[in-house]
């Protein structure tokens, strides 16, 4: 049994696990921290930023920093609110993301963010990077302009034998995603499935199954992104 | 080629964490990391294909096409472009009919740019094969060209030697010392064993109390307590490590190349020292790539250490056993960061760890392990011959000790310098005969750009802090173009990508001063520019990102005047071309793109 600790977010007060990251212990007290390279559970990456939150007056990543004893976290400010806000709009300029035509459009927790931030025009210019599609594996395809270099599926989808079939290839502005065509061949169609559900975009899909949901039925039709975590305790 | 690679892996014992090391190998025999080599690799180490990949392509010197005989990697780092390096590429690219990134079609050679290979007393300097050429005039290059065409082995084409150690038949280098002033920390003599036959007479609580009482900070820049350092990682359980961060990548500094020239006795007996204190066993010292023409001379240093017993088994017959190896670096300047250092020497891309936990408690080989600068190591070596209270009281009350200083650009005197912390700014330019000042770019591109008016300043940790990096900015130089817009393109390329705002605030924001440089900036953009470096300081895991905005935010703050004379002052203005954008299309119906207003 892990020793319990009192923090606050907000001046909300908050019980959570000592050595839990602020954003789990967050959301296991309905308190949404937006996030789109952690997953529950998973190793952190800690790269895209969108969870910075102030921590005893430091700006921390709450996917990376664990709660403790007295912590008072502030999660809703007008600057962090501005923050996210510009990280969203980064990684619009950055790619090249056309929500009408995208499968996951509606599924996006980019896109989901975009709503929620309220983002109009980008402040940034535009990079209109030329970037590859990648379809040379057979279940999947990698749409690189969409890719935010989240590393989930970097970090979660390996084969049988623990070997990765998706690694980062270059750095800073040469940065992509690259998938291993000798090793994508042997993954299964649930595999597939998974790497398309967990990227947070429309970089990973799955072959043949585009447009599946029907407007209506995609998972921020009718709900914002983390409004679930926010009904957990109303 | 497949024999090779495997004999190559299997003196690595199979062990995917020297890749780094393999890479290295493979890329000096065949000049290139090919994609076929990759697959062998990987197959050897039973890896996927993408995971050497990730590796490959992460670092400068590992390429996937293959160099020339020959691979000329110039330096086109701020200083070296005050000092000629123009002349210098243009003469390469005469001589040799190829532009920069491009092979000569009969493969003899081949050109590129690097980043700052901390030189910039000597510059321009290029690396060839691993030799350094410094000074580089249209003169000696030709005379570099003619020997390539003439088959001359690249050691051959050294004509002078350097001082000291530089001229050590395991060096033979053309590289100088510069050491304009000696201080009593460091660049004294020194009596190999002092410090290290100190400590094993005391327990490694001790020695650690020692290097408290020395209020020693980290010579790196970062500046942490050294003795917290130690404490700490002494205070985990089980297998440690100690490493050398002699990745000096912080464009304008070269005092570790000094160091490590003429003090890696005394940098080798500091990691020992560090090592009993801690209770480790193995040390690394990890070696940018820039400076592997170093490394024979290093490792026979070990050797020698070894047989004096200052290193090994059982040291100086007090039970206590060190080994260190050298460990090589690919290019890259984010793996000066001490996690990403780790990541690295680990065989993986250099992008720094997120904390926690701290490399004390989890480092190399997720052991617990410090990470200190070869400056750091000198200089605890000289704290256990002379005492912490004796290092405490030279310097000022929150930054004792000496610091060691590489001086460069617009003076008469650039080289190495040893000044007690506390020096004023005006002190030292005196002291190097700097006249006709614009600006003092005080520790490299992630520090600040100083203005004159601040130049009563000091060089402390509480004041100006550095890790030793100074380049003078004369005043005919154009600040913004040839100094901002160069390091904001270092930025951009050095940031590892990992961290959304550092890999996009610094494209943006060098597309954003080359645009002001050009003369298209507004009034707005000035001050966007400044909004949004606090987003990419408040926002980024490590170092790089948190001050990469530097160059643009001091000289917004210390010299507004310069970019104010740039800019138009209008509300609003199109990036938009429209001649631009559309003529690829244009190409492709053969239509010509005039665009009519």
């Amino acid at each position: 049994m892990s020793e319990t600790v009192k923090f606050t977010i907000d001046g909300k007060e908050c019980q959570g696990n000592k050595g839990q990251y602020i954003v789990d212990a967050a959301a296991d007290n309905g308190i949404y921290i937006p996030v789109l390279c952690h997953m529950r559970d998973i190793v952190p990456a800690g790269s895209c930023r969108i969870c910075t939150v102030n921590v005893n007056g430091r700006k921390m990543a709450a996917c990376t920093t664990p709660v403790d004893e007295g912590m008072a976290v502030e999660n809703i400010t007008p600057e962090l609110t501005d923050i996210r806000k510009a990280i969203v709009e980064m990684l619009f300029v950055e790619g090249n993301h056309f929500c009408p035509s995208c499968e996951k459009s509606g599924n996006c927790d980019l896109q989901g963010l975009g709503y929620k931030y309220q983002m109009m025009v980008p402040r940034f210019p535009y990079a209109f990077e030329r970037r590859e599609i990648d379809a040379n594996a057979p279940k999947i395809i990698l749409e690189k302009n969409r890719c935010i270099f989240c590393k989930r599926c970097v970090r979660v989808i390996k084969d049988n034998e623990g070997r990765s079939i998706f690694a980062f290839k270059g750095r800073g502005k040469t940065l992509e995603i690259n998938i291993d065509h000798k090793l994508a061949t042997t993954i299964s169609d649930e595999l597939a499935q998974k790497a398309m559900d967990i990227c947070p975009v429309g970089c990973i899909l799955k072959k043949e199954v585009g447009f599946k949901d029907p407007i209506g039925t995609r998972k921020y039709d009718k709900i914002s992104i983390g409004s679930d975590i926010e009904k957990i305790h109303q | 080629m497949k024999e090779k690679i495997i004999s190559i892996i299997d003196a690595y014992g199979k062990d995917s964490g020297r890749l780094m090391d393999i890479l290295s190998c493979i890329q000096s025999e065949f000049g290139c990391v090919s994609n076929e080599a990759v697959v062998v690799v990987a197959e050897q180490l039973h890896i996927s294909e993408v995971d050497v990949i990730q590796t490959r392509s992460f670092y400068h010197f590992f390429t996937c096409k293959p160099v020339g005989k020959y691979a000329v990697y110039l330096n086109n780092s701020v200083v070296s472009c005050m000092m000629g390096m123009a002349d210098a590429a243009d003469e390469f690219e005469k001589q040799l009919g190829i532009k920069f990134g491009d092979l000569t079609a009969d493969n003899l050679a081949s050109l590129h740019y690097t980043a700052c290979v901390g030189m910039s007393d000597q510059e321009p300097a290029a690396i060839i094969n691993n030799v350094v050429f410094t000074s580089l005039t249209r003169d000696k290059v030709k005379k570099l060209v003619a020997d390539m065409r003439s088959g001359k082995a690249v050691g051959d084409m050294v004509s002078e030697l350097g001082d000291g150690n530089n001229a050590n038949p395991l060096i033979k280098s053309e590289v100088k010392n510069n050491i304009r002033k000696s201080g009593p920390v460091v660049l004294d003599a020194y009596q190999s064993g002092a410090g290290i036959t100190k400590a094993l007479g005391m327990s490694p609580k001790e020695v650690i109390a020692e290097i408290k009482e020395s209020n020693i900070r980290g010579r790196g820049g970062a500046g942490f307590p050294t003795g917290m350092k130690w404490d700490f990682c002494s205070r985990e359980a089980g297998e440690k490590y100690v490493m050398c961060n002699a990745d000096e990548g912080e464009p304008g500094t070269f005092k570790d190349r000094v160091l490590l020239t003429e003090r890696a006795e005394m940098i080798f007996e500091g990691m020992a020292i560090g090592g009993y204190a801690i209770g480790a066993k193995e040390g690394i010292l990890y070696l940018r790539k820039e400076y592997k023409y170093l490394q024979a001379f290093l490792e026979n240093t070990l050797k020698e250490m070894q047989s004096k017993n200052l290193i090994g088994k059982n040291i100086l017959g007090k039970g206590f056993d060190f080994d260190i190896r050298v460990q090589l670096g690919a290019g890259a300047y984010v793996c000066g960061e001490e996690s990403a250092l780790i990541e690295s020497a680990e065989g993986k891309r250099g992008e720094p760890r997120n904390r926690p936990p701290f490399p004390a408690q989890k480092g190399y080989k997720n052991k617990p392990t410090i990470v200190n600068n070869v400056e750091t190591f000198c200089s605890a070596a000289r704290i256990m011959e002379k005492g912490g209270a004796w290092h405490n009281a030279i310097g000022t009350k929150d930054s004792s000790g000496t610091k060691i200083l590489s001086i460069s650009g617009d003076c008469n005197a650039p080289g190495i310098y040893e000044i007690e912390w506390g020096m004023s700014i005006k002190e030292m330019l005196d002291m190097v005969g700097a006249t006709d000042v614009q600006a003092l770019q005080v520790a490299g591109p992630s520090g600040i750009c100083l203005p004159p008016s601040q130049f009563d300043r000091k060089i402390a940790l509480e004041d100006l802090p550095t890790g030793g990096s100074m380049i003078v900015i004369g005043k005919k130089r154009d600040l913004l173009k040839d100094v901002v817009l160069n390091f904001m393109e270092f930025f951009a390329d050095e940031s590892c990508g990992s961290c959304v705002t550092c890999r996009s605030f610094n494209m943006i924001l060098r597309n954003s001063i080359e645009k002001i440089v050009e003369g298209r900036g507004i009034k707005k953009d000035i001050d966007d520019m400044a909004a949004w470096s606090e987003i990419i300081r408040k926002t980024t895991r490590c170092g790089l990102g948190q001050t990469s905005s530097n160059p643009i935010t001091t000289t917004i703050r210390n010299f507004r005047e310069l970019y104010d004379a740039r800019v138009k002052d209008t509300d609003y203005q199109s990036d938009f071309d429209m001649k631009k954008a559309v003529l690829e299309s244009c190409g492709v119906v053969g239509r010509s793109a005039e665009v009519h207003e």
